[in-house]
């Protein structure tokens, strides 16, 4: 015999009508279901209080856990970092040495460029760092890549930001909280990124995979022109992100695409800058742009 | 009476209260919708959604325990946290509890493989579903969803188990 269940209530008449009370209830919780994905869909702002509620009370949290686990990742490298320290510490005082020497070439190259920019009439983009923080935590059972970055609009951070490490390029924020925000990393399958060749300014378009990788179309028709190994980087082409971040670096050729790695690795992402977005300031008249520029 | 003195006696009426033995199955669920605040940075969708499992696991362990209309709360519970947009948990969580008593009508013993089976299915759909919601280009390279799918699939029956010893613990005397 079949085991006794509410979802077969025999004959009584009041555990029938809960029953149905209950599965009307429930389609029309998916109906709303249905709707609030249609509206956030046409309207992403709109649904995303709750979100932004949850992520900002529970970003402290994955604060405090990323700082257990990355200290523990650290564990090994602390403790190998004692052998050959001597060694170590001579190296270091060699680069040192190095690069103090080129330091001051460096000052006197930034003098000479600022010079001759302001000689050129070039306005300079400065990049305008709103805020530091830590990416904590990640979506990673959804099929969007988003991270939470625990800074949000009460320290300034609005929705379009750029976020960057050191390394390069980490994404956009995506839905600003009060204390913690979302990022879109540009290894989002939806993310396209207007980039050139480090080297020679040739435009490109990076992709997002979905899968950590990236894919880079040349914007000329033509064959492919890269080579694996070659660094891409922002092109300031339309706005948000300022021109030169470096962004990816093609790891294997394919017919007319590369397959790259996003530069910041997003596994080690630790501080990240928040920075202002980047506007494109109007073109110049043809007959005021300066001689030899391009 | 030696029969009814000591130990066992002593025992009784040591259960779960009833507020502890409704809230742990609720509780187990949020903390697997929880989940994505875990301080991973993941570059690919590859962690199974624990939330879901873990209600399919009750759900099919405790048929009766919920009516289908839990799926619109627990869903947007999970909407919070798992980065689809507001209402996919709410639209996907529910329709998948409709499936099961549906399923349940016509077919009512089912051993535990059969049952894997169709957590598995419902695994599947929602992944995909989810992806095609959140407007997601990955639905142009769907294989990018399988490392995600087999996991949910593999890691399933330690969840049912998981979940099977909770409910023994919470109908202890």
């Amino acid at each position: 015999m079949a085991p006794p269940s509410p979802r077969r209530p025999g004959f009584s008449r009041r555990a029938q009508y809960s029953l149905f009370a209950g599965y009307v209830v429930a389609v029309a919780g998916a109906l709303i279901g249905l709707l609030m994905v249609v509206t956030s869909r046409l309207d992403p702002e709109g649904h995303s209080g709750l979100q932004r509620f949850a992520s900002d009370i529970t970003a402290p949290f994955s604060s405090a856990g990323r700082t257990v686990a990355s200290w523990f990742g650290e564990g090994g490298s602390q403790v190998g970092a004692y052998f050959n320290a001597a060694s170590k510490n001579r190296a270091m005082e060699r680069e040192l040495k190095a690069a103090r020497i080129k330091a001051v070439a460096a000052d006197r190259n930034a003098v000479e460029v600022a010079r001759l920019k302001k000689l050129l009439g070039i306005a300079d983009a400065t990049p305008q760092r709103v805020a530091v923080a830590h990416l904590v935590a990640s979506t990673g059972a959804a099929s969007r890549r988003f991270a939470t970055l625990t800074a949000g609009s009460s320290q300034n951070v609005a929705n379009g930001m750029a976020v960057l490490t050191a390394e390069g390029l980490v994404g956009r924020i995506y839905q600003a909280g009060n204390a913690s925000s979302r990022v879109l990393l540009i290894i989002d399958a939806n993310s396209t990124i207007p980039v050139k060749r480090a080297r020679d300014n040739l435009p490109a378009l990076v992709n997002g995979l979905g899968d950590g990788r990236m894919e880079v179309r040349p914007l000329a028709a033509a064959s492919n022109p890269f080579k694996v190994g070659d660094v891409f980087v922002t092109s300031g082409t339309g706005g948000i992100y300022r021109p030169g971040i470096p962004v990816a670096r093609a790891t294997a050729a394919k017919r007319d695409k590369m397959i790259a790695q996003p530069v910041a690795d997003p596994a080690g992402f630790d501080y990240a800058i928040v920075e202002r977005e980047f506007v494109v300031a109007p073109p110049l008249p043809e007959n005021e742009l300066p001689k030899g520029a391009d | 009476m030696p029969l009814l003195s000591g130990a066992p006696e002593a025992r009784i009426g040591r259960g779960a209260s009833p507020a502890e033995y409704q809230l742990l199955p609720v509780v187990a669920v949020l903390i697997g919708s929880m989940v994505p605040i875990l301080p991973i940075i993941a570059t690919a969708p590859v962690m199974p959604p624990f939330g879901f499992l873990i209600l399919l696991a009750w759900r099919m362990l405790r048929r009766e325990m919920w009516p289908a209309w839990v799926g619109v709360l627990f869903g947007l519970f999970d909407d919070l946290f798992s980065g689809n947009p507001m209402g996919t948990g709410v639209l996907l969580w529910t329709l998948a509890f409709l499936a099961v008593d549906a399923l349940d009508r016509r077919w009512v013993w089912r051993t535990f493989r059969q049952e894997w089976i169709i957590a598995g299915l419902l695994v599947t759909l929602l992944s995909l579903f989810s992806a095609w919601i959140s407007a997601s280009a990955l639905l142009h390279r769907p294989w990018v969803l399988l490392p995600q799918i087999a996991a949910a699939i593999l890691v399933f029956p330690i969840i049912f188990r998981t979940c099977a010893a909770l409910d023994r613990f919470r109908n202890r005397r």
